[in-house]
Order: C-alpha cells, then sequence, then structure tokens
C-alpha cells in the first residue's frame, strides 16, 4: 500500500512512499547517525559545553550535542531540566552564557537574525494572534521572512492543507481548539520553508486524539527530509518521534543515544510492577531482590526490572505471595529516566 | 565545523526585499485593517470636539471680550495647540497598553524574534507605526485647521510633521517605560499624572504667559509646550524664528533619546 506524502518541500524524497522510507528508517536504526551519511555531512547543530545563566541560576550546564540533517533528534526530561532554554539558544533567541555554539553552520552570536531566517519555531506558548484569521496569521508570519504575498497564499493552501486546517482558513484563531491551534503555529512555522524545525513540547496539553494526529504530521514531515529538533516530558513521544535523543536532568545530559538503545543499555527488556495496597509494598523489597536485575521503589508500587516479566510473577506466586495487581510491560524511557535520576518524569 | 546549508537553501527563497523593521509593521496593520474605522474616529474626534467647543465656543467669548490671544483669533491660537496635545495623547496610548500586549499578553512581540526579525526591528516597527498613526490622525486634523481658516502660512504644511515629532517625542520614551512594567498598573496614573496636566498647562488653551512664574518655569520644559509653540508658529505666519529651532531641537532630543531608550528596553525585556 503505497500513498504518496503531501509535498512540502522540494526535498528528493517527496518521491518515496512510506513503506519505503519506514524499510530505510528500518536499517538506519542504531547506527550512529555520522555512519548513516556516510560521514561526509556536518551536524547543523553543534554545541560544545554550551551553558546558560540566568543571574546565579544555571539552567544548562555544559552541554555537548551534535545534530545532523535529516534527523529527528529529542531533548527528554522534567520540567526545569533546561530543554526550554536549550530550544532558545538553538532558535537563535537566547544568547549563550558560555560554551559554543554552531547553527546551520553559524554562530548565533553574530549571524543569529540569518540563521533564523532559516528556523521554523514551535515554541512552547502558541504566540497566535487570537483575534485574526487563519490566513492572517500565515500571511504576517510570511511577511516577517519578507516572502512576497502570492508566494505566501501558495504555500498556506498548501500547509493548511497539511495540518487539516483548509476549511479554517477564514476562521478567527481564537474559535480553534487547542490542537489546532497547535497544528496552525506549526503550519506557520514552516512558511519559510526551514531547514530545521525546533518543536518546544509540541503536544502538552493536548489531548490523546489530537497528539496523535500532530504525531502523525510531525512523523510525514520528517520522512520528507525535515530536520526536526522535539523538546518533551512525554516518554512515548520520544519513542515514536525521535530518531536520537538526549536525557537531560538538571541543565546536564544523563544519557544519549537512540531511544531503543538507551533501553537496551540503561534497562532490562520487560518491567514487573507489583502493587501491594497501600504502603503494602515496602517490607516485600527485601524478599524479592533475588528475582529482579534491579528493583526501584515507588511511593504506590515496586517495580521489578527483569528479562521476563511473566516468568518472574509466577516464581512470586511460589512463593505465596500475592500482589493487589501485577503488570507485565515492556521498558520503556521513563524506566531510562528513572534509573539514571532515581525520579520519574512527570510528577 | 558544521554544514552550511544557509546560503543552498535560503537564497532559493524568494524576497520581497523590506528591511526588517518595517517587515514587522505588518502585524499592526493587519489589525489596523480590522479595526481602522473606529480607531480612526476615537483618535480624531476628540480634538475635533475641543476644536468646537474650545476653539469656536469659549473662542467666541474670548475673542469678544479679549479681541483674541496674542493678535490672532482664540480659534487660530487654540488649533495648532490641540493638534500638538492630541498627537501628545495619541503616541502615548500607542506606546502604553498595545506594547504590553506585545511583550506580555498576546505575545506577538515574541512570534517577531523567532523569525529574521530581532529586538531592534520590533521597537523601531513599533515606533514606526506609531509615526504612521500620527501622521494619519495628524492629517485629518490639519485638514480641519485649513477648512476653518486657522492656517495662514504655507510654513504651515510643516505642522503635520512637526505634529508627528510631537507625538514621537513623547511616545518613544512612554514605550521604553511600558516595555519594562510587570502590568498596566503604572498607565492610569501616567495619563492622569502626566498627559492631564501637560494637556492642561503647556500653553494649549492659554498663553504660558498668564500662568505664576513658576509654573510658566515647569511648563518649558513640557515637551507639549515646546510641541505646540512650534506648530503655533508655523500655522500662523511667524516664520521660523529661534524660538522655533529651539522648540525643534528640544523635540528631537527627546525623540532621540527616546528611540534608544525604546530599543535598550526591547533588548532587556526579548533578549533572555
Amino acid at each position: 500500500m503505497a500513498f504518496h506524502l503531501p509535498s512540502l518541500f522540494f526535498s528528493p524524497k517527496r518521491a518515496l512512499d512510506v513503506g519505503m522510507l519506514r524499510e530505510m528508517k528500518r536499517k538506519r536504526k542504531n547506527i550512529h547517525p555520522p555512519e548513516i551519511f556516510d560521514g561526509t555531512l556536518q551536524p547543523i547543530v553543534a554545541a560544545h559545553d554550551l551553558v546558560k545563566r540566568f543571574d546565579s541560576f544555571v539552567a544548562v550546564d555544559g552541554i555537548d550535542v551534535e545534530i545532523f540533517q535529516g534527523e529527528s533528534f529529542g531533548f527528554l526530561g522534567p520540567n526545569g531540566a533546561g530543554k526550554t532554554s536549550t530550544m532558545r539558544m538553538i532558535s537563535c533567541m537566547s544568547p549563550a552564557s558560555g560554551g559554543s555554539l554552531r547553527v546551520l553552520g553559524r554562530d548565533p552570536a553574530v549571524a543569529g537574525a540569518q540563521i533564523r531566517s532559516r528556523l521554523g519555531l514551535v515554541p512552547q506558548e502558541d504566540t497566535l494572534e487570537l483575534e485574526l484569521t487563519v490566513l492572517d496569521n500565515m500571511l504576517i508570519y510570511g511577511r516577517y521572512f519578507d516572502l512576497p504575498k502570492k508566494e505566501i497564499l501558495e504555500r498556506t493552501t498548501r500547509l493548511l492543507d497539511f495540518a487539516q486546517l483548509s476549511d479554517r482558513r477564514d476562521e478567527k484563531v481564537d474559535h480553534l481548539s487547542g490542537g489546532m491551534k497547535r497544528r496552525l503555529t506549526i503550519a506557520r512555522a514552516l512558511i519559510s520553508e526551514p531547514d530545521l524545525l525546533i518543536l518546544d513540547e509540541p503536544t502538552t496539553g493536548l489531548d490523546p486524539q489530537a497528539r496523535h494526529l500532530l504525531w502523525d504530521r510531525l512523523y510525514r514531515l520528517k520522512a520528507e527530509g525535515v530536520t526536526l529538533i522535539i523538546t518533551t516530558h512525554y516518554m512515548d513521544e520520544a519513542e515514536q518521534l525521535c530518531d536520537r535523543l538526549v536525557v537531560m536532568d538538571h541543565g546536564k545530559i544523563v544519557a544519549t543515544g537512540a531511544p531503543r538503545d538507551l533501553i537496551v543499555e540503561h534497562s532490562t527488556r520487560e518491567v514487573l510492577e507489583l502493587r501491594f495496597g497501600i504502603d503494602g509494598h515496602l517490607p516485600h523489597v527485601g524478599g524479592l531482590q533475588d528475582l529482579a536485575e534491579r528493583i526501584e521503589v515507588l511511593p504506590d508500587r515496586l517495580l521489578l526490572y527483569v528479562d521476563d516479566g511473566d516468568d518472574a510473577l509466577s516464581m512470586i506466586h511460589r512463593r505465596g505471595l500475592v500482589p493487589e495487581s501485577a503488570l507485565v510491560r515492556r521498558s520503556t524511557l521513563e524506566d531510562v529516566f528513572l534509573h539514571l535520576t532515581g525520579r520519574t518524569l512527570v510528577d | 565545523m558544521t554544514a552550511d546549508v544557509l546560503s543552498e537553501r535560503g537564497a532559493r527563497q524568494p524576497r520581497s526585499g523590506w528591511p526588517t523593521w518595517m517587515r514587522s509593521i505588518w502585524h499592526n496593520a493587519f489589525f489596523y485593517r480590522k479595526t481602522w474605522r473606529s480607531s480612526i474616529i476615537s483618535s480624531t474626534l476628540q480634538p475635533l470636539l475641543y476644536f468646537f467647543a474650545m476653539g469656536l465656543g469659549l473662542g467666541a467669548l474670548v475673542d469678544h471680550a479679549r479681541g483674541g490671544v496674542d493678535g490672532v483669533s482664540y480659534l487660530k491660537f487654540v488649533a495648532p495647540g490641540l493638534l500638538a496635545a492630541a498627537a501628545l495623547q495619541l503616541g502615548i496610548e500607542e506606546c502604553t497598553y498595545p506594547v504590553m500586549m506585545g511583550l506580555k499578553w498576546v505575545k506577538s512581540y515574541w512570534a517577531k524574534v523567532a523569525t529574521p526579525l530581532d529586538a531592534d526591528d520590533v521597537a523601531l516597527g513599533h515606533l514606526g507605526w506609531v509615526a504612521f498613526r500620527l501622521l494619519l490622525s495628524s492629517t485629518i486634523f490639519f485638514v480641519v485647521m485649513v477648512i476653518f481658516g486657522t492656517v495662514t502660512s504655507f510654513w504651515g504644511l510643516l505642522a503635520v510633521p512637526a505634529a508627528v515629532l510631537t507625538g514621537l517625542a513623547t511616545g518613544a520614551p512612554t514605550a521604553a517605560y511600558a516595555a519594562v512594567q510587570k502590568d498596566d498598573a503604572g498607565f492610569p496614573l501616567l495619563f492622569r499624572l502626566g498627559v492631564l496636566p501637560l494637556f492642561l498647562f503647556s500653553g494649549i488653551f492659554f498663553p504660558i504667559t498668564s500662568m505664576p512664574g513658576w509654573v510658566q518655569a515647569i511648563a518649558q520644559i513640557s515637551p507639549l509646550t515646546r510641541g505646540a509653540s512650534l506648530i503655533r508658529s508655523l500655522t500662523l505666519d511667524q516664520g521660523i524664528g529661534v524660538s522655533a529651532l529651539i522648540s525643534l531641537a528640544y523635540l528631537s532630543i527627546w525623540f532621540v533619546v527616546g528611540v534608544w531608550l525604546t530599543i535598550r528596553a526591547f533588548r532587556k525585556m526579548l533578549i533572555v
């Protein structure tokens, strides 16, 4: 079943169908990016020992990141980890307090406006003009990039189609739902056909349906070869969308890699979640140590890191223990984060 | 080294060739397209009401009792003052709440700095828009002045640019002040303790020489006094004298310092 992607960009990949792209992606998986591109391509974002300070508060504490063209790269971490500060530095809106940063080959400190002319930014908070129509928002934004009106109109038709907002073209933005506003912000950010699209928590606050629709749209962009940088505190989002990601905590990078690799490296194949009623789980920790590679004690439950969850559960039953509930699941990035920092991502 | 894709794909993008600070004004223009009717009425109606009430109503009384002011009819005296006062008021209005909207409430200015525009462009774009608004309403008021025969010199044509300068000279420092405010709590105070006294005691309705000496001294430093006096000398065939040049220089200093302060304030707020 092959269908063609809506062509937003004049990319050689646009004629490829999703099936082929998935195949390509599978082949790439778990290979370090420079090798994907035969080592010929340079990173389009390169940060070394990057620091952001606000007075005495250190928001970003010396991070090293390289992001390559065509990649979908994630910054994962809890609120306050320094993701947004990093995004704002990469999008050349916030000057770095230390270290070096190159975006699209240039230094944001001297070529900020030039770099921004090739970026698309989807900020955490929509900065749409609620009192104006969808079309007016696109026109104004396109004008900031100095695009001629005719060109903006052509692109808007295409982009609203992509964002599934074509029938809302003349509606006041105020009347759109949260998910629609988010999609409009993305469409708006694409008006300049950017080389790099930066999305700061694109789905925070959206209902599940709206999130899935947004993911689908972002996946299509990725398939068209647009380089994406995404921050999120949702594990599933990072696993869905990111080729590679860094896990941030307290302004530092605590892990880097492909989602699957991180899980393999920092977690087990499966996780057994046990509940023993209120505070009933604490006495069992000692007696279960031998069954699991590692046990995480959460306020309400125990997480047993094991290779075979069902196997471990039957052992527990054989010992005469009856948990109130037991759940076997695959390891996720949440477990990676928990292991690395001792905290859950979304409290 | 990082890949330099800026030049390749960026160069293929079509361009209109607008300077960055002017692109910033599109945002205001789109809003104005929706509101221009009510906006023009509200920004010109008030000065016109004063023009008719004071100039014609009170003027008849003054002219009858004292034969006018400084050798001209009261209408001719008060009209240029009202032109300056209307410019001051519009300039300050457009540099208070709209600045707060752009930076804090709607955050339109944050959307701008995510594009090739930077903080300076946003600041200059804002003041550029205010200049356009001033030009529009000053021109309308000026036309009414001409119709009622209050402009008796060709120098009068410069009254409109002088009014725009008066509005910007007071609007620009106001924009700098508004940009760094946490909220709009200070604005009503600015209008009551700033704009209103300026309006009343800057030689708009009566010559400042009819006030006590110490009040005159204060009135002399009011930019509105200088604006009204400059415009009056232009419309009343008094030519460009030393006093007019001093007023021009004084307003220009306010304007230049105000623009500089606005740019600084916008940088401080938008580059963090």
